[in-house]
């Protein structure tokens, strides 16, 4: 029996057969006819958004800040077209005036996915900082929201909100936990 | 207030929505931005396809575009004031760059956060057409006086490409009040816009 090797720092675990979170995310967007998305990019989240760029099902695009992603988002539903906007833990950091004012109020089912930076290893001391601000904001508006940590969880939290966002007219946050995906880790040279 | 070396003509907000809700004959979007702007969007004559956005400051022409993605066949106007941009001048580029061929966007100018105490903004001395066109956006222009828009309106109800329109106004207060009711209001506009049947 071959001895494995202990995973370093920022390594996951890899079963070739299993699909990635990403492809996971995207065929169950597809799947629930979530075909537009902006995003404000992030090193976690641009194996999704080069593919969803590469897939014309979706129209994907960068917005400027990502309370304008949460408008673009909120006219499209209200003209028939679902969306969902990839972020991080700054960029949600930034929403509490939309989502409190535009969002909640309207009764956007607005999907929103984090890419969560700030803990399990973080290097960057602000980035840690902001990201407790996440849940308590989440919470202080009753809104529903997800951390994904496994894979095999993945698909039936995100098709399973989706289908309750859109049900219930309200939105949620699914956070993309650095057990997921692998988080972003300190490289000699590389910053925030 | 004052806009040196400007040659535009100092119009009315309510006066200019009235002429642009007048022209809409196709059940055209319209996203009135925060305060005064959709105070006089509600003012000058409800329709169904009005969204009245009674927060989240600067986000009119997200909206907007958002519609526009969605419809591509509906034409869609965004009202926003000069001060509510300022909050959110980025969404000029994407704009530019998704370049959607049914959005038009008109710019209330004048300079001043009208609804909290007619401070001055910091961009009183700042070009928005410029900043548009700077943008990406090469059909923004400035109307010049209520002809002027009305020729600018026609254009863009015809345009392939986005358009924007900036007018100087006055500092003359809303003429209504919306009735703030954000998920009645939601619910009418998809009515309006054909995405939902009354219950």
């Amino acid at each position: 029996m071959a001895v494995e090797e202990p995973l370093k720092h920022g390594e996951k675990p890899t079963q070739p057969t299993e699909r990635s979170w990403h492809e996971t995310v995207l065929q169950t967007l597809k799947r629930n006819q979530v075909d537009l998305v902006p995003y404000v990019p992030d090193r976690v989240l641009t194996p999704l958004i080069q593919s969803l760029h590469c897939d014309a099902f979706f129209t994907t695009f960068a917005t400027a800040r990502e309370e304008e992603a949460v408008g673009i988002l909120a006219g499209a539903w209200m003209g028939g077209r679902r969306g969902a906007l990839l972020m991080q833990t700054s960029g949600f950091a930034t929403l509490a005036n939309v989502l409190a004012s535009l969002v909640v109020p309207c009764q956007i089912p607005l999907i929103m996915f984090v890419s969560e930076r700030g803990t399990l290893g973080e290097f960057n001391y602000g980035q840690s900082l902001v990201c407790r601000t996440m849940r308590p904001v989440l919470d202080s508006l009753a809104m529903e929201h997800h951390t994904m940590t496994r894979l095999d969880e993945l698909e039936f939290i995100v098709d399973r909100s989706i289908k309750q966002a859109v049900a219930t007219q309200a939105p949620v946050a699914l956070i993309l936990s650095p057990l997921l995906t692998g988080g972003k880790v300190f490289e000699a040279g590389a910053s925030s | 207030m004052t806009h040196p070396t400007r040659n535009t003509k100092l119009m009315n907000r309510f006066d200019l929505t009235c002429r642009l809700v007048g022209k809409l004959k196709q059940a055209e979007a319209v996203i009135g931005g925060i305060g005064n702007t959709n105070f006089d969007l509600w003012a000058a004559g409800q329709r169904p396809q009005n969204f009245y956005m009674l927060g989240s400051m600067g986000l009119a022409c997200p909206i907007a575009l958002g519609v526009a993605l969605a419809q591509p066949r509906r034409r869609v106007f965004a009202l926003e004031g000069d001060g509510s941009l300022l909050m959110q001048l980025g969404c000029l580029a994407t704009i530019a760059t998704l370049a959607p061929k049914n959005l038009a966007i008109i710019v209330m100018d004048n300079g001043i956060y009208q609804i909290t105490g007619s401070q001055p903004t910091p961009a009183r001395n700042s070009d928005i057409v410029a900043i548009a066109a700077g943008c990406g956006i090469a059909a923004s222009h400035w109307a010049a006086d209520e002809e002027d828009f009305d020729r600018l309106v026609d254009h863009a109800l015809q345009a392939a490409a986005p358009v924007l329109i900036a007018v100087r106004i006055d500092d003359k207060p809303g003429v209504g009040a919306t009735r703030r009711d954000p998920a009645q209001i939601r619910e009418r506009f998809m009515q309006g816009l054909g995405v939902r049947q009354p219950i």
